[in-house]
């Protein structure tokens, strides 16, 4: 009798799992409005909070529905492929890369001639698929360089002005690695290589080489092969950053670092990373203890070189979705860049927008991207968002400079760059 | 035949009994849903889009036998499956050893067995991906004192997986062993000690012999752990060190083969989708083979009691 207690509350358990999957989602669908409703799969975990209280904020504006869910750190392509084939699919998602554009390209609605593309102050983060049409189009664009803590400069004896080129950050770098220990900190923070810091090098920071090579060789879609011209840049730049740092480079693989930790807590004087970082360095730090300059890494004329500026927070429309509910997206993106509450929320938890009502920025990163093209120095863009099956691509890049760091041979960086990039290009485009 | 008779309960009645027999499949059918949802479903479903290229499975195009081909032709693959092998068989040898030793350690009535069982079993609650960031902390701890770390060679990928492994399953298998050394009647090594048997004999004639059963079902649940390893191998080495060929392909040293499928869906576009679904199903069907082998060997080992 128990035995049969037992099977009987077991195959109700299991009835139960198998059917409370289904009762939210049929839920949601018979409260769907007639106007259409937007889904925005969002990729930010840290603008959550501030995107679902414009989402309140709309509804109770408009009565259009909106339901903004952001897909876990790390996530999103996963997230996306299996939002993407339920019936209420998201109706707004992003494509932030040429990677993504080809596996996603199907899906995004060609956004040419709409009202929100009309209201884009510049094309330059609009991503194309092959035929040329608008594939996603930034929402809002973010600079990184090498942050700066200005008041430890100082200390040190130096100031921003002296850094024009790769020699003299170089210098000022020795020397303050040198003296560290009189000092107090050191040049660099750590440039630890596991999976929440090596994205700084394997992405940002290969962008440089990347960079100067599509300049030479006139990118204008991701070449099949690269040949590596300025691999010894990257080379430069890391050597220094390994070097002038207080940790030993062998134990930058593992040793899970915390790099912003430490230039909050004031124990180095350089830290690369962008503009994103502006907030919560700002709980720290004042807005005139501090500074992005350019990545100088020893290239010809780099003094005239100005931030890298450019975004992978590119939104796409899904071609799948209900006219009336494409409808409803495009109004609501419409609504975010040219409202009041929009625009400002905007810029306060994403950056500058690419958008003719754009406001200013208070992030002291962005202004000083601004400086740098007003005073008429390059803006480099992010040539890295080229980079075919980006995650394995990079993946090759840190395992490679991390045997290069425990005392392995640079060949192997840039076999995985070079080689690497024919491979998964031919990987991608099979 | 004796009809069996009425115990007192009238579910047990003939009357009441007929109906429901008759009406068998209606009380089969949730679990038969469930198990059609849950496993019979997913299951076609995957073998399909193996045929196919797609992005999500919705648009699923078919494209025929191409995403096989690739599989087999990927050289991580291969690799990947030398790897594993070689990883799951040793794996399976010392998990078993270890484990049946420390059972039978444990059931020779030694003070405070059960707080060593307890002990023993515990590393099993652990995530997999937890696991994985503690003990490579650990092994970098101590490596870093040589300057190198657990990323640097094949080596210590491999034995820092399998020290992890062993870690984290001995002391699953050894409850199980347990439970069988404890079902080996009395009298048969009693009879074995009158009979003048030694220990080392009565354990190899008399022990093993009986607790046949448990090492069939320690040999299958320690052989497709060894084969299905995910969340340890990325979270300790997530497949460095990389050799880097002249070809431009890099292999992935310390890559298993669940890993390697997962980087070929989810790392790679969606050109390669295909060839990822292929890939699992060529693994579930070694997986599968190997272990249908295994329990034919070890099964006709088993004595009845």
């Amino acid at each position: 009798m128990k035995k049969k207690l037992i099977s009987i509350l077991m195959a109700a358990a299991m009835v139960a799992t198998v059917f409370t999957g289904c009762g939210g989602d049929s839920g949601e669908s018979a409260s769907k409005s007639d106007n259409g409703s937007v889904y925005w799969l969002n990729f930010k975990p840290e603008a959550d909070e501030a995107l679902q209280d414009i989402a309140k904020t709309y509804t109770e504006q408009t009565g259009v529905e909106v339901k903004v869910v952001t897909a876990a750190e790390g996530t999103y392509e996963q997230t996306l492929t299996s939002e993407m084939d339920k019936s209420n699919a998201p109706t707004l998602f992003v494509v932030g890369n040429q990677a993504a554009v080809k596996t996603w390209g199907d899906y995004c609605l060609d956004l040419e001639g709409t009202k929100i593309y009309e209201q884009l102050s510049t094309d330059d983060f609009t991503l194309r698929k092959d035929d040329g049409t608008v594939a996603s189009i930034g929402y809002c664009y973010e600079s990184f360089g090498i942050i700066v803590n200005k008041t430890l400069l100082e200390k040190a004896g130096h100031s921003v002005d002296e850094i024009t080129d790769f020699a003299s950050l170089k210098s000022i770098a020795d020397e303050i690695h040198a003296n560290a220990d009189t000092l107090g900190f050191d040049a660099f923070t750590s440039s630890g290589m596991d999976d929440s810091s090596s994205w700084r090098f394997s992405g940002h920071l290969a962008n440089m080489p990347l960079y100067y090579e599509s300049v030479d060789d006139n990118w204008t879609e991701c070449p099949a092969e690269i040949k590596g011209t300025y691999l010894d840049l990257y080379k430069n730049i890391w050597d220094l950053y390994t070097t002038d740092c207080a940790v030993d480079k062998t134990s930058l693989a593992t040793g899970g670092y915390d790099a912003e930790a430490e230039f909050m807590n004031g124990e180095a004087v350089f830290y690369q990373n962008g503009s994103w970082e502006y907030p919560t360095l700002s709980e720290k730090l004042g807005d005139d203890e501090m500074c992005m300059i350019p990545i100088y890494c020893g290239a010809e004329g780099e003094e005239n070189n100005g931030l890298c500026s450019g975004t992978e927070n590119c939104w796409a429309v899904n071609a799948n979705a209900d006219q009336k509910d494409i409808d409803a997206t495009i109004d609501f993106m419409t609504w975010l860049v040219t409202s009041d509450e929009g625009t400002k929320m905007m810029t306060e938890t994403l950056g500058i927008i690419p958008y003719k009502a754009a406001p200013d920025s208070k992030n002291v990163f962005l202004e000083n991207a601004l400086e740098y093209s007003e005073a008429g120095k390059t803006t480099i863009p992010w040539t890295f968002n080229y980079t075919p099956n980006v995650d394995e691509w990079r993946a090759g890049v840190v395992a490679a400079m991390n045997q290069y760091d425990a005392g392995g041979s640079w060949d192997d960086v840039e076999k995985a760059f070079v080689d690497g990039w024919a491979t998964q290009y031919k990987a991608a485009n099979q | 035949m004796k009809k069996k008779t009425n115990d007192g309960t009238s579910v047990n009645s003939p009357l009441l009994r007929r109906p429901i027999q008759r009406m068998f499949f209606v009380f089969l059918l949730p679990t038969f849903i469930a198990f059609c949802i849950g496993f019979v479903y997913p299951f076609l479903q995957g073998m399909y889009l193996s045929f196919c290229s797609f992005t999500t499975i919705s648009s699923a195009k078919f494209i025929g036998i191409g995403n096989y081909i690739k599989a087999l032709e990927d050289a991580t693959f291969t690799h990947a499956f030398w790897f594993t092998a070689l990883f799951a068989v040793i794996s399976v040898v010392l998990i078993n050893v270890l484990a049946f030793l420390v059972a039978y350690l444990l059931t020779l009535k030694i003070k405070g067995a059960n707080l060593f069982r307890t002990a023993f079993f515990m590393p099993n609650l652990i995530g997999g991906i937890v696991l994985g960031y503690i003990w490579s902390m650990i092994f970098n701890g101590i490596l870093s004192k040589y300057q190198t770390s657990i990323l640097m060679e094949t080596k210590y990928g491999f034995w820092g997986l399998m020290i992890l492994m062993l870690w984290q399953q001995i002391g699953y298998m050894m409850i199980i062993y347990i439970a069988g050394l404890q079902s080996v009647p009395e009298e048969l090594i009693e009879a074995a000690r009158i009979d003048g048997a030694n220990r080392w004999q009565t354990l190899i004639h008399v022990t093993i012999p009986n607790v046949m059963s448990s090492i069939t079902i320690c040999m299958f649940l320690s052989l497709t752990n060894g084969f299905k390893l995910f969340d340890q191998n990325l979270a300790l080495t997530a497949g460095q060190p990389f050799i880097f060929q002249d070809d431009g392909s890099q292999i992935k040293t310390t890559e298993m083969l669940a890993l390697n499928i997962y980087n070929t869906f989810y790392g790679q576009s969606s050109a390669a989708r295909g060839t990822g679904q292929a890939k699992a199903v060529i693994f579930f069907v070694l997986v599968a083979l190997i272990s249908v082998i295994q329990l034919r060997a070890t099964r006709s080992k088993e004595v009845q009691q």
